[in-house]
């Protein structure tokens, strides 16, 4: 059945590429990271590839090859800028796909935030999304001294006080989505009347205070920002485990897994629906896409050569939390189909190296599944990040019947 | 020695500047309007784009204030997406210091930075009421006294983070597989009652080294804080006699602080009417301050003086016999004019009801005259020979224009009076630099570990 749906793609961007020694590919720009010119490459070929969206990785921290802390290396990229500033610095040089970037939950303003994101909506002519996230290290939160949180220690993830740890940090997230949803309602769209007769800007029935009180924030609103063209903007996020799940289900339009064979893949998807009735959001879609680390290359033993020279490189195996594909773009095609009909609508995809990786998904891959059918030939005409994603305008929430 | 003029395009924000009623009024929020206005400021070689901030949306006896322009976009998102669409103009930022955390702050300047190869300035706001707390974590009050401090401790803090990489980190050798040149990159420590962070910053050192700071309090403190660190004044004293008075005195602070008169530049808010003539300009300018002062709008401004609810007063008469109200809660919030009006209502409500009765004025036209006036009227030649004058004079080092028609108001400025500064020799025909630094000439912070 699903076999003939197309599927849809994105493509995280983070860096050199997603494996650490990408920055030391020939075809690298190492030096350029931190440009403008290079992000704007960047996602100039995502969108010659017709991709549905980009995501900007980022962090309130260095990268680091340690889960819990900050670790010392000298031969690894570390650094990186802000997000959604490169998103908004991309925004008017795209015109069809979707800018999603990172935003971290737990350190930042949900009021600032919420009119960024509408900005860059403004900016990108209704493309935005952003990509919730958040962090537990504790020297991370020193960056910002307001709060202290214990180490963390993998070992003991599944006792119960780590995984309540673990609980209020994704349900603090919960309430920061709840907060940019509100408040990118809080001006309905026809608010602003410039009513020459009664001197009347904005009528102001038509702009709501939101009055979130929670556990971390209360917010008051509105919002200093008018609703974005979207309406809401899409809400991503990536899980792990069901509390994260949890946090799809009640809060995202779009849900990042990462299975390793098509049972998970399978298994995931109902995770993420079972957490989406709980939430009762019946009536409301949530893409579930996997994600997945991608060696590309002409031949399958030329992926697997490059990948372990790469590994050489960097002094360790590269591992990841998603899959490591190696293979061709035809290889690649086959597994994407077959994952698909275990009810996923799409892959976020990670190039190991950039800009490698990245133009033989645009170039290779694409092409192959539009051989399939499976993926569009052009990008409609005048759309939206929703409307590629088949997502419709959502009504305002405090706009009366 | 003759001073070179700098001309800055100030974005019109949330007052009654904008005259929203005219047929040319565009949308404040679209990026097509900002995309358009900044293009029209680097046609004319302009120095930089600025833009204020507003946190919270301005209420006037419990109910948001829907007379002027309401709505804005985030600043930083916009000033990132313009530098995609600008070359060489500078993006000012008013950032406020209180409902911010440095890192953040920090990390979105530097990036902004880095993403316009070095055009980035940041205009350090500070304020403390609880009706804006109301949007974020930190929420409530901050003393009075605490102001300055907590903004000069914000301020220091950030550029500890700007100064926590010196810039040649980054070696990026392939070869050995080097990426840094150490393995601690970014490393601080800050620790005093506002702030306790320490860590490493995630931002390699931008190329500027740190974002041109501006200033724009105007009370003792804040002309020390100024005198004391800040690259430029985002200044209220735009007339000769004011501004010159100003000026003297900022400046006069400087070598105190070891630093140079030109280390400082003053730049006014300023507004402009141009015409075909100085008496069209004239006629015009007057009808720009009565479209910008509404009936309904001259109520609201009375009744912030008075303290109180002024609904169905004919702005056609005299000004109210009676005195403001002086106790109580201000009824207009989230506003700067509050806190000007409120240093004694009594004084001034007299001295507005005597100005009225001598120039015979009504309520309204009490009002068009005591907040309208526009800061250059005239020619194109009679304007450019004014700033010009003022410039020398010291007066001011140039102006922040602000339009009162967004996006293209600022047009005519650029096609006739920057074409006459430019024939003067005193404006640049091109940009000779490709920062802000060097648009404002500028000294480039040194290298801090050195």
């Amino acid at each position: 059945m699903t076999g003939n749906t197309p599927l849809h793609l994105g493509v995280a961007l983070d860096g050199a590429g997603w494996h650490p020694a990408a920055w030391r590919q020939a075809d690298a720009r190492p030096k350029e990271l931190f440009s403008p010119r290079y992000w704007a490459d960047l996602v100039t070929e995502a969108e010659a590839g017709l991709l549905d969206l980009v995501t900007i990785e980022d962090a309130l921290n260095l990268q680091s090859d340690e889960f819990a802390e900050q670790d010392a290396r000298a031969d690894r990229v570390r650094g990186r800028l802000d997000a959604v500033l490169i998103a908004a610095r991309v925004a008017p040089l795209t015109r069809h796909i979707g800018l999603v970037p990172t935003v971290i939950a737990t350190h930042t303003e949900p009021f600032h935030i919420s009119k960024a994101i509408a900005t860059l909506d403004y900016a990108a002519t209704g493309r935005a999304g952003v990509r919730v996230q958040v962090a537990a290290r504790n020297d991370t939160a020193k960056h910002f001294g307001r709060r202290e949180f214990p180490p963390i220690d993998l070992a003991r993830i599944n006792e119960p006080e780590v995984q309540q740890l673990v609980a209020d940090h994704f349900d603090e997230a919960a309430d920061y989505v709840q907060v940019l949803r509100r408040l990118w309602d809080s001006w309905e769209d026809d608010a602003e009347i410039r009513d020459v007769a009664t001197g009347r800007f904005v009528d102001r029935d038509k702009l709501h205070y939101i009055d979130f009180d929670g556990r971390w924030f209360s917010v008051k609103g509105p919002s200093i920002t008018p609703r974005p063209p979207q309406g809401q903007p899409l809400v991503a996020a990536l899980g792990h485990a069901d509390i994260p799940y949890r946090l799809i289900g009640r809060a995202a339009d779009l849900g990042f897994v990462t299975p390793h064979d098509a049972e998970q893949a399978a298994d995931l998807v109902a995770r993420i629906d079972e957490q989406r009735h709980t939430a009762g959001r019946q009536d409301e879609k949530i893409h579930v896409w996997a994600d997945l680390v991608v060696v590309l290359d002409d031949t399958e033993q030329a992926a697997r050569d490059r990948l372990a020279a790469l590994d050489e490189l960097a002094g360790t195996e590269y591992t990841s939390d998603a899959k490591i594909f190696t293979g061709t773009p035809a290889q690649l095609a086959d597994l994407l189909v077959q994952w698909q009909a275990q009810g996923l609508s799409g892959y976020r995809l990670r190039p190991a190296t950039l800009p490698h990786d990245l133009q033989r998904i645009t170039r290779g891959l694409v092409p192959e599944l539009q051989r399939r059918g499976l993926f569009r030939t052009e990008y409609p005409q005048s759309g939206t990040l929703r409307g590629l994603l088949e997502l419709d305008r959502p009504a305002n929430r405090y706009v009366r019947a | 020695m003759t001073k070179q003029i700098h001309l800055a395009a100030h974005f019109p924000g949330v007052n009654n500047t904008t005259v929203w009623s005219d047929p040319a009024a565009g949308s404040h929020v679209e990026f097509d309007s900002f995309r358009r206005f900044a293009q029209i400021a680097e046609r004319g070689k302009f120095d930089f784009l600025f833009l204020a901030e507003g946190l919270r949306l301005r209420e006037q006896k419990g109910q948001i204030y829907d007379l002027d322009v309401v709505g804005r976009p985030d600043t930083f998102t916009v000033l990132a997406a313009l530098a995609g669409v600008t070359q060489r103009l500078g993006l000012t930022g008013t950032i406020n210091s209180t409902f911010n955390e440095p890192y953040e702050v920090a990390r979105q300047f530097a990036s902004l930075d880095h993403l316009s190869e070095g055009r980035a300035a940041w205009n350090v706001v500070t304020s403390w009421d609880q009706f804006t707390g109301e949007n974020f974590r930190r929420g409530g009050y901050l003393a009075q006294g605490d102001r300055y401090e907590r903004a000069r401790t914000f301020l220091r803090t950030t550029t500890e983070l700007f100064d926590s990489w010196n810039g040649v980190e980054i070696l990026a050798d392939q070869e050995q597989g080097r990426f840094l040149d150490t393995d601690r990159p970014g490393t601080f420590r800050h620790q005093d009652r506002f702030f306790d962070i320490e860590g490493q910053f995630n931002v390699p050192r931008s190329p500027q080294g740190r974002p041109v700071i501006f200033q724009a309090g105007d009370s003792e403190e804040g002309r020390e804080f100024a005198a004391s660190g800040a690259d430029a004044i985002f200044s209220r004293y735009a007339t000769r006699k004011e501004g010159k008075a100003f000026y003297d005195d900022v400046k006069g602070r400087l070598p105190k602080y070891g630093r140079e008169r030109d280390d400082l530049l003053i730049l006014p808010a300023a507004s402009f009417v141009l015409g075909d003539t100085d008496a069209e300009a004239e006629e015009l300018a007057h009808q720009v301050r009565r479209a910008q002062v509404s009936p309904q709008t001259a109520i609201n401004f009375i009744e912030q003086l008075w303290n109180t609810d002024l609904s169905g007063f004919d702005v056609d008469g005299p000004l109210p016999s009676f005195d403001p109200v002086v106790e109580g809660e201000a009824i207009a919030k989230g506003r700067a004019s509050v806190r000007q009006l409120a240093k004694d209502p009594i004084a001034l409500a007299n001295e507005w009801r005597d100005k009225a009765e001598v120039e015979k004025l009504s309520a309204r036209d009490l009002v068009i005259e005591v907040t309208g006036r526009q800061t250059f009227v005239g020619s194109a030649s009679t304007i450019a020979e004014t700033i010009n004058q003022f410039v020398q004079e010291d007066v001011s080092d140039g102006f922040i224009l602000v339009p009162h028609i967004t996006p293209d108001g600022l047009g005519p400025f650029v096609d006739t009076v920057v074409p006459l500064l430019q024939e003067r020799g005193v404006f640049r025909t091109d940009y000779e630099g490709t920062t802000l630094r060097d648009h404002l000439g500028l000294k480039y912070p040194g290298d801090p570990q050195a």
